[in-house]
């Protein structure tokens, strides 16, 4: 509670302030930024349940479970940034690069996959530690610092891999892709997985000083750093801790596809904004949290999922989505609007 | 690896742009489907009992290959009374989203599934999975590795196409001493390996010959094309016959011949047979270029998904789906058909 009243005396007098009814507990999910989306999932469910009786059944919907995984993940460490106000393009091509060290260290060179997955975690922290150092000690843009570092991974990934696919991996790197029953219906563990993250990143945001201490510093750095608190080791701390989530992203992905994929994740940064963005985290910094990002990578699963079952092709759920990112964006608008 | 790299970004933009226009006109509904009724008369016949359901997944949505391609697809699709579920991955080498695609078609109980393949190895374990579930899978244009993961491949014959257009040259040259630019795809794909290698026995020498003074690779980019033309012409400007890999790299080497003065003296061949490369043949920019079929490989694919419907038979090995060599300025001893029959043939 220490935590929030800082915040709160942090962001008075400011025109972008967090909105006072964001300020307990569960509503830093839930606030009404995130009601939209929720709604529009859960329309969503409602009209493909109507149109396809494959549509809400346990399998289906661990499927797409599945499918929203990888990306979701991604999205865990993206929405961290975007709520210090920063953005990060880079985490696709880190996650690829994590995942051809681990999969070409434990097949190619014979380390023990255990070993050798927690090199492929080191290295994207390492990397998401490198976009943090760059952002507060030579104070870069993160677009830029990770513009940079977008190419840089996506490019030591081509020349560690060769350009070669990496396969017959040992099981325990897809142990999470491995499944268990329940309901009549088959787990992976990855999924559980992604929903452990989703829940450690709202407590921590939601429920503990340092989480709060994020908000503020998106809302106001300058406002943060004279109520005491240590903006660049929050923010270094922030994109390290984004780029070992990465790093788990890239072994959810190893795991759903059997392979280490040199050419994985081109286009997961802007799939990863996107499902902030439609969870209503703003791109502006210190409003939104992780459950909207859930929801908006839902969101798009559940489109992808449901338009093939009734038949559509998978085009039309790309320009669902441009759609509702602009609605979300919108809406974010408006709501600032109001509140200025 | 065929179709998607070998069509220049620059003739893939203005499709899209098209694309976006006519979206509006597709099935609007689908916009809100949540808010609107209408929105169920854009998805007729939802997964209907009894009716039996073909998926195709190509490389992109957008390379006028895989555009021919469905649009093949769809018409058998009705012809035949089957519905047609499609899927793209949002680049060339996408694997992830075609990975995603089969899985929902094969829960949405497809019979079959067509795919062009990304990434010919990693999509394996995927097309396994399907293939244990009842589906029957079948490769278009791109084999998998290894070949047999699918139940079959329908694709060209690239050997075959580089071996027409080498035997053509061989003629069109009339016993000249050949100086020989290859204009290439990239090292180790097996498309333009092929393609290559015909071309070189079909013109009757070895890859070692003096003959072929410069060979370059273009990822079968026009903008790439023109740059390893230039390079060619750097190194020995006596250069007087041009083998691409597709079309695009011909007209980007046509640029380049046009800028030394030298496009009237250098005979250029190619492979792929779409549209623009035609008209290219037609107006001898370009002589003479083998042309595949992509439309053909959509038509048998879904024949052979409701086959396995109707009657549990399975297709398999490889089908060739032909290749016809294009050119007005016919040699003897080589057949070929006229630029009429290729533009009413051709795709893009």
């Amino acid at each position: 509670m220490l935590g929030m009243d800082m915040t709160n005396a942090v962001t008075q007098g400011i025109p972008q302030t967090t909105a006072p009814r964001e300020t307990r507990s569960f509503a830093h999910g839930l606030s009404i930024a995130t009601l939209g989306p929720l709604i529009a999932l859960l329309l969503a469910g409602i009209f493909f349940t109507t149109q396809s009786d494959r549509f809400l059944t346990g399998p289906n919907l661990s499927l797409v479970a599945q499918q929203v995984m990888v990306v979701g993940t991604l999205a865990i460490g993206q929405t961290l940034i975007i709520l210090t106000a920063g953005i990060d393009l880079s985490n696709g091509a880190v996650m690829a690069l994590g995942t051809i060290v681990m999969t070409s260290l434990a097949v190619n060179a014979g380390l023990n996959p255990i070993a050798a997955i927690l090199i492929g975690l080191a290295v994207c922290s390492a990397f998401g530690a490198l976009n943090g150092l760059l952002v507060t000690r030579v104070r870069l843009p993160p677009f830029i610092v990770t513009l940079g570092t977008l190419n840089i991974a996506f490019a030591l990934t081509h020349i560690y891999s060769r350009e070669q696919t990496v396969s017959n991996l040992p099981d325990v790197m897809t142990f999470f892709g491995s499944t268990f029953r329940m309901a009549g219906t088959n787990i992976t563990y990855g999924t559980v997985l992604t929903v452990v993250l989703f829940l450690v990143a709202w407590y921590v945001l939601s429920q503990t000083g340092v989480g709060r201490h994020v908000y503020a510093l998106g809302n106001n750095p300058e406002a943060a750093r004279l109520t005491g608190i240590n903006t660049r080791r929050l923010l270094l701390g922030v994109y390290t801790v984004a780029g070992l989530i990465y790093g788990l992203a890239g072994l959810l992905l190893v795991a759903r596809t059997s392979v280490g994929d040199p050419n994985a994740g081109q286009t997961d940064n802007l799939d990863s904004i996107t499902a902030v963005v439609l969870g209503g985290t703003s791109l502006f910094g210190g409003r939104g949290g992780v459950i909207g990002t859930l929801i908006g990578a839902l969101i798009v699963g559940i489109f992808r999922n449901g338009l093939q079952l009734i038949g559509v092709a998978s085009i039309y759920q790309v320009l669902i989505t441009g759609v509702l990112v602009i609605l979300a964006v919108a809406v974010d608008q408006v709501a600032r609007r109001r509140q200025a | 690896m065929l179709s998607t790299s070998f069509t220049s970004v620059r003739q893939r933009l203005p499709r899209r742009l098209v694309a976006l226009a006519i979206v509006p006109l597709a099935p609007a509904a689908c916009a809100s489907p949540a808010a609107t009724p209408a929105a169920s008369t854009s998805a007729p016949a939802a997964a209907g009992a009894g009716q039996i359901s073909v998926g195709l997944i190509t490389k992109t949505d957008t390379n006028p290959f895989f555009v021919k391609m469905k649009e093949g697809a769809d018409k058998e699709a009705a012809a035949k009374g089957v519905k047609l579920v499609s899927a793209a991955g949002k680049f060339d080498g996408d694997n992830q989203s075609q990975v995603t695609a089969i899985e929902n078609m094969v829960t949405s109980g497809v019979k079959g599934i067509l795919i062009t393949p990304s990434d010919t190895k990693a999509i394996v374990p995927s097309i396994k999975k399907a293939r244990d579930a009842g589906v029957l899978v079948i490769a278009l244009d791109t084999p998998t590795e290894p070949q047999d993961a699918t139940d079959a491949l329908f694709a060209t014959d690239n050997m075959q196409a580089g071996l027409l257009i080498g035997k053509y040259a061989q003629a069109a040259m009339g016993g000249k001493p050949a100086r020989i630019a290859t204009l290439d795809l990239a090292p180790g794909i097996s498309v333009g390996v092929l393609r290559h290698d015909g071309f070189i026995q079909g013109f009757g020498i070895t890859n070692t010959d003096p003959q072929v003074v410069c060979s370059q690779d273009t990822q079968g980019d026009q903008a790439k094309g023109q740059a390893a033309m230039e390079t060619c012409l750097q190194k020995d400007p006596s250069i007087n016959l041009v083998y691409t890999i597709n079309e695009p790299a011909a007209l980007g080497a046509n640029t380049a011949l046009k800028a030394a003065g030298k496009d009237k003296e250098v005979t250029i061949v190619s492979v792929d047979g779409g549209c623009t490369g035609v008209k290219a043949v037609k107006d001898g920019t370009i002589a003479a270029t083998s042309q595949q079929y992509p439309l053909k490989m959509a038509t048998q694919g879904v024949d052979a998904v409701v086959d396995y419907a109707q009657t549990g038979k399975k297709v398999s090995g490889y089908t060739d789906t032909g290749v016809t060599l294009i050119t007005d300025k016919p040699q003897s001893g080589v057949d070929a058909k006229d630029t009429a029959f290729g533009l009413d043939n051709c795709w893009g």
